[in-house]
């Protein structure tokens, strides 16, 4: 009922959100994040990098989390990787429920989970050549601490 | 032993994944990664930032004490910044 993926490719939110209502009646809500990439301080595009295998394991692990403790009908996550230009899209996260609630809080929970608990590295390239990895943050480490 | 480097340990490695054959008398995740340390100057300077280095044993997240056996596929990364 999950889907789950890593691509280079971009996505498309419309028919990945049109997914999870197709032939079913059951879906009162989908709750959406979707993570762009932003040009901080002059950058030129982000690289991502994973861990083929393992970050399927990882996704697969916290979907299954979200499953266990929200009622959801379905949900999608989607991480691109690659080089990724300033204002494409990085990742989708759709949670589905018969609910708002329980569709809202999966959804929060999945990213704040997948930024600290998947194996993507990111680097970034500037407009000057320059090049350097980003630093995982503690708010992150916090963000997905909240959910206990 | 398959090990395989990520991101800035990757580069300093010089490597994306090497096999290897650690002594017996390395048993867990700390043990070999002081190990890797002496095979080449770029493990040493990777390995010299070794509390921002993560581990993954068997594509699981594990601390420094994990054991390390045999035929485990094992990683070393820095901490994770997806999403």
């Amino acid at each position: 009922m999950a889907t789950i993926r890593v691509q280079e490719a971009p996505f498309d939110v419309a028919a990945e959100t049109a997914a999870l209502s197709a032939g079913r009646v059951d879906v009162g809500g989908i709750a959406s994040f979707l993570g762009l990439c932003r040009a901080d301080d002059g950058l030129a595009a982000l690289v991502l990098e994973h861990y083929p295998g393992m970050t399927e394991r990882a996704l697969a692990g916290i979907v299954a989390e979200a499953e266990g403790r929200w009622p959801l009908t379905g949900c999608t996550v989607i991480h691109r990787v690659g080089r990724i230009l300033p204002g494409e899209p990085i990742v989708l996260v759709l949670a589905a429920s018969r609910h708002r609630t329980a569709a809202l809080e999966a959804c929060a929970f999945l990213i704040d989970w997948l930024k600290t608990g998947a194996p993507f590295w990111k680097r970034e390239e500037f407009a000057d050549g320059q090049s350097r990895w980003v630093e995982a943050r503690a708010s992150d480490d916090a963000a997905a601490a909240k959910w206990g | 032993m398959e090990v395989l480097y990520f991101a800035w340990v990757r580069q300093k490695v010089g490597v994306g994944s090497e096999r290897v054959s650690p002594p017996p008398a390395v048993t867990d995740i700390g043990g070999l990664m002081d190990w890797l340390s002496s095979r080449s100057a770029g493990h040493a300077e990777a390995f010299a930032h070794g509390k921002q280095i993560r581990a993954a044993v068997n594509q699981e997240f594990c601390t420094r004490d994990h054991p390390v056996r045999v035929g485990d596929e094992v990683a070393f990364f820095p901490p994770v910044t997806g999403g």
